[in-house]
């Protein structure tokens, strides 16, 4: 909890740049871009989770009066074995177009079958219901471990399990089979003093922004190809539709508008392929909006998971031997999130023998999509409630057993990472002296819980470009799509190295032509990386700045002494602000750029405490008390990393409590509309306390870690500790919504 | 094409007039006609709350309003509730108290606020979260927007803003 005292403006909550825009209604979100000639696409999604297309018909939309194009996944270049890497690794391009846009078959209900360009969305509508699609229906495959099964029904006649680079003799469901190992795990079991293992479930759940997924997309008749989209990278909606088309990337400019949301959900392309190709085909910008029941049932979910923990202690509290192994489902196509998952299952703890099996499922889901610490949270689910089971069953206090086994300097995880400077022990230390976990709770059926969350932050690449105006005022372009509030924590750190104030900043986010390659706003990474982009920008400018005031002082460049953005030589002194006038008259303007590979992980670590009541005769929670702790290692504007941590945990309780995808047995999700997918109110959470820890990343001028995605991670097993405490009941599977609470209370304790 | 109907509303305290066709929501309108693109749309079927408008002063959700049937309605959209250039509280406590992310909830939230705060100056903290828990907000956690109406609730009670005369409605 300390104060770094030496800045003037990091640290300090100013009011955001973008927000009156945001106040007032005037911020332009992808679906408010108009454009002359506009018109409006809509899409044919499947209507069976697993079948083989015999035939598309589309001459009656077509014909329809008003419709301008019909495309289908034939109007999509044939991508079969192209690989390419777009920033998370390598991927299969076709998989990635076929999911813009079916090919042989549909994968999941929802799966985008062909799309209409006409007048208006309504008359799209009716358009689309005239399509005619031939289907042979093949059984959808639900469950995560059927799918595995070695005799399970394909999805993909093109996937085998990749085991440590090794291919599988045969086409599986299990696309990956990851395999990390450390110590002697067999032999640190059998001399634990106790050993438990447990096995939880979490369904899958969607990131839930509240802007739908819209792109809208121009193909001029040069070839130059226009998007403008919400999404939190253009640089990667550019490199992606490149791939798709087979252009270069220099023929498509990508223009990020503001986006409502994304947690991750808004880092893969899905409409913007489509957009693009509507609009080459009849040579108009064409908008494409998804309704909300095509946000669930057409784009990313989290992945569900089975996971099984296994977790040895010495008597003393002491963990000498673990063993994880997890099967997240990927949906339709490979790539989901256990890399992640592996890595993170056992990263809040020294645990010298470990053992983690990490397996990539496909099944006849939505493809998974990144969702805020993805892979994460279903992990830590697990290993958390064993956690805390341990801790009971040796009777020490679970922050108490945290501390005692908490990762530090020097501890290697199972993956091989070795930890820098981190600071989980002075979060679990943080909420050992709160008042809340010092307060004492009561009533029969309350109880309190905790658990701890890693994420681990990623670095990657950022441009940013600032000039200085001759009112003192500095204009900043940077790569990053701002989704809460990173325009302001960016604009900070240049304002701090400037020695000027954040208002004198006019941050502003650069389409693809206009500033140089940035990564996704994800990993948590841009306050961190872009951060360190606009420091950086700051020293060219402080170093052009000083040149100019050489000028003005007759004296050489670096005789200029520079300091809380006042040029000083010799008795001579020019603030910022005055120098930036003399501009127009000395030298050259001032430009200053910049450009970061931000490198490694920055490692953020969380610590939540609840306290809540259980219904038993209804199984409904309520939660009485919140209190979310984390190591940011600075707060750049402590407003919005308190916003960060709320957000996160209440996002985290609603996957907890309430959210997940119904299916039924054809695999059709029931419940695809904000009514019925449950996500928390203003109603369902009391205020959500926050402890901002700081020890400050070595390897960020300014100590930044990041802050947004640790907090969703430890909701869940929070609440689950906490409802044991209550209840005397062990939840192992996510949502512990009341019917499923209800059942297991009244299987334990049967009324009399 | 069906024939389009022809409607007389009046708008942020201007006399409006537009025409629709009779499948058309007042969201739809109001984005796509009228350009006042402040009211979100985000689910189109009446849960998420983005697209809430006051329809004679009472919070409606535009995207279950039929345009036709807006004849004669007063309607305060977000573009209409800073009177000119100055911000109404709840705006300001907004910005001040941190209390958007990504900010397309926001103009929903504002004015269930102020339709809440026009009847009842002064409410608890449930009567608040009674209010709000019409609309979805996925990146705050409801904290900071709860707080920013309490703030805004007092401030208010402080020193009452005088009403606008004409196009905007910072009561």
């Amino acid at each position: 909890m300390t104060k770094p005292s030496q800045y003037k403006v990091i640290g300090t909550r100013p009011i955001r740049h973008d927000g009156v825009d945001k106040v007032t209604g005037r911020a332009v979100y992808g679906a408010d871009v108009q454009l002359p000639g506009l018109v409006h696409g809509k899409m044919l999604r499947s209507s069976h989770a697993h079948a083989r297309i015999k035939s598309i018909d589309t001459t009656s939309a077509e014909k329809l009066p008003g419709v301008f194009a019909v495309v289908t996944g034939a109007d999509l270049p044939c991508l079969a074995g192209k690989m390419a890497n777009l920033g998370e690794g390598a991927i299969n391009l076709a998989h990635l177009s076929q999911n813009c846009l079916a090919d042989t078959k549909v994968l999941y209900k929802g799966h985008a079958v062909a799309a209409v360009a006409a007048i208006s969305p309504h008359v799209a509508e009716e358009a689309v219901k005239l399509i005619r699609v031939e289907y042979e229906p093949l059984p959808p495959v639900m469950e995560l471990l059927a799918a595995m099964q070695p005799d399970a029904q394909l999805l993909h006649d093109d996937v085998f399990t990749n085991r440590l680079g090794e291919k599988s003799a045969r086409p599986s469901n299990v696309s990956q089979h990851i395999h990390l190992e450390q110590g002697e795990v067999d032999q640190a079991f059998a001399k634990a003093d106790l050993v438990i293992e447990r096995e939880f479930r979490t369904a899958s759940v969607h990131q839930g922004y509240i802007e739908p997924h819209v792109s809208i997309a121009f193909w001029n008749a040069d070839g130059h190809v226009t998007i403008w989209t919400s999404t939190q990278g253009a640089f990667t909606v550019r490199q992606q539709t490149a791939e798709l088309f087979e252009i270069p990337v220099s023929r498509i400019t990508v223009i990020p508008t503001e986006i409502g949301g994304g947690f991750g959900g808004k880092i893969p392309v899905y409409l913007e392929p489509v957009a693009a190709a509507l609009s080459r085909k009849c040579g108009r910008p064409v908008k494409m909006t998804m309704q909300r029941d095509e946000d669930f049932q057409g784009t990313g979910p989290t992945p569900g998971s089975v996971v099984r923990v296994k977790l040895g202690a010495t008597q003393d509290g002491k963990l000498v031997a673990g063993q994880a192994w997890l099967a997240y489902d990927a949906g339709a196509f490979p790539g989901g999130m256990i890399g992640p998952g592996c890595m993170c299952v056992f990263s809040c703890y020294e645990i010298p023998n470990a053992r983690v099996d990490g397996f990539d499922v496909l099944c006849n889901k939505p493809k998974t999509a990144a969702y805020r610490a993805p892979g994460a949270t279903q992990a830590a689910f697990a290993c958390e409630s064993v956690i805390d089971e341990l801790a009971e069953k040796l009777g020490i206090d679970p922050i108490d057993f945290r501390l005692k086994n908490a990762a530090k300097e020097g501890t290697r995880r199972p993956d091989g990472e070795v930890y820098r400077r981190i600071g989980i022990i002075e979060t679990l230390q943080a909420v050992k002296q709160s008042e809340h976990y010092r307060s004492k709770t009561s009533g029969p059926n309350v109880g309190r819980g905790v658990a701890a969350g890693f994420w681990f932050n990623v670095g990657l690449k950022s441009s940013a470009a600032a000039n200085v105006n001759n009112d003192g005022t500095v204009t900043l372009i940077e790569g990053s799509t701002d989704i809460g509030g990173t325009r302001t924590s960016v604009a900070m750190q240049l304002a701090e190295t400037l020695g000027i104030a954040a208002e004198d900043v006019q941050p502003h986010v650069g389409d693809t032509d206009s500033v140089g390659y940035t990564d996704v706003t994800g990993g948590s990474r841009v306050t961190n990386a872009t951060g360190k982009a606009a420091y950086q920008v700051g020293l060219d400018i402080k170093q052009q700045m000083a040149a100019r005031a050489a000028i003005v002082f007759e004296c050489k460049p670096e005789q200029v002494a520079v300091e809380g953005g006042v040029y000083r030589h010799q008795g001579q002194a020019l603030t910022f602000k005055e120098l930036a006038g003399k501009l127009p008259h000395i030298g050259e303007p001032v430009v200053g750029r910049a450009t970061v590979d931000a490198g490694g992980a920055t490692n953020g670590f969380g610590v939540h405490v609840v306290d809540l009541d259980v219904d038993r005769e209804t199984g409904k929670v309520t939660i009485l008390r919140y209190t979310a702790a984390q190591d940011v290692g600075t707060a750049i504007h402590p407003s919005y990393v308190e916003g960060q941590m709320q957000g996160g945990a209440v996002q985290g309780i609603g996957w907890a409590l309430n959210e997940e995808y119904v299916f039924n047995e054809r695999g059709e999700m029931l419940n695809a509309s904000f009514l019925d997918y449950r996500m928390p109110t203003a109603l369902d959470v009391p205020m959500i306390e926050t402890m901002i820890v700081e020890v400050p990343n070595p390897e960020h001028p300014y100590g930044v870690r990041g802050v947004g995605e640790t907090p969703i991670v430890p909701p869940p097993a929070a609440l689950a500790n906490a409802i044991y405490r209550a209840t005397g009941v062990r939840m192992r599977e996510l949502p512990m919504s009341p019917p499923k609470l209800w059942k297991a209370i009244s299987r334990s304790a049967p009324p009399a | 094409m069906p024939r389009k109907l022809h409607l007389s509303t009046t708008i942020n305290g201007l006399p409006t007039e537009f025409l629709c066709e009779a499948r058309q929501s007042l969201l739809e309108v109001l984005r796509d006609v009228l350009h006042l693109t402040g009211s979100k749309e985000g689910c189109n079927n009446g849960n998420c709350g983005a697209c809430t408008v006051l329809l004679g002063g009472e919070p409606v959700l535009s995207c279950l309003v039929l345009a036709a049937e807006a004849e004669a309605a007063e309607i305060t959209t977000i573009e209409g509730v800073a009177c000119e250039a100055r911000l109404h509280p709840i705006q300001q406590c907004f910005l001040q108290d941190a209390a958007l992310q990504c900010g397309v909830c926001t103009p929903g939230f504002i004015l269930s606020a102020k339709a809440l705060l026009d009847r009842n100056p002064n409410p608890t903290e449930h009567e608040i979260r009674f209010q709000l828990a019409n609309n979805l907000c996925r990146c705050t956690g409801y904290d900071k927007i709860v707080r920013a109406v309490q703030h805004a609730a007092k401030q208010a009670m402080a020193s009452p803003e005088p009403g606008c005369i004409a196009g905007g409605s910072a009561k």
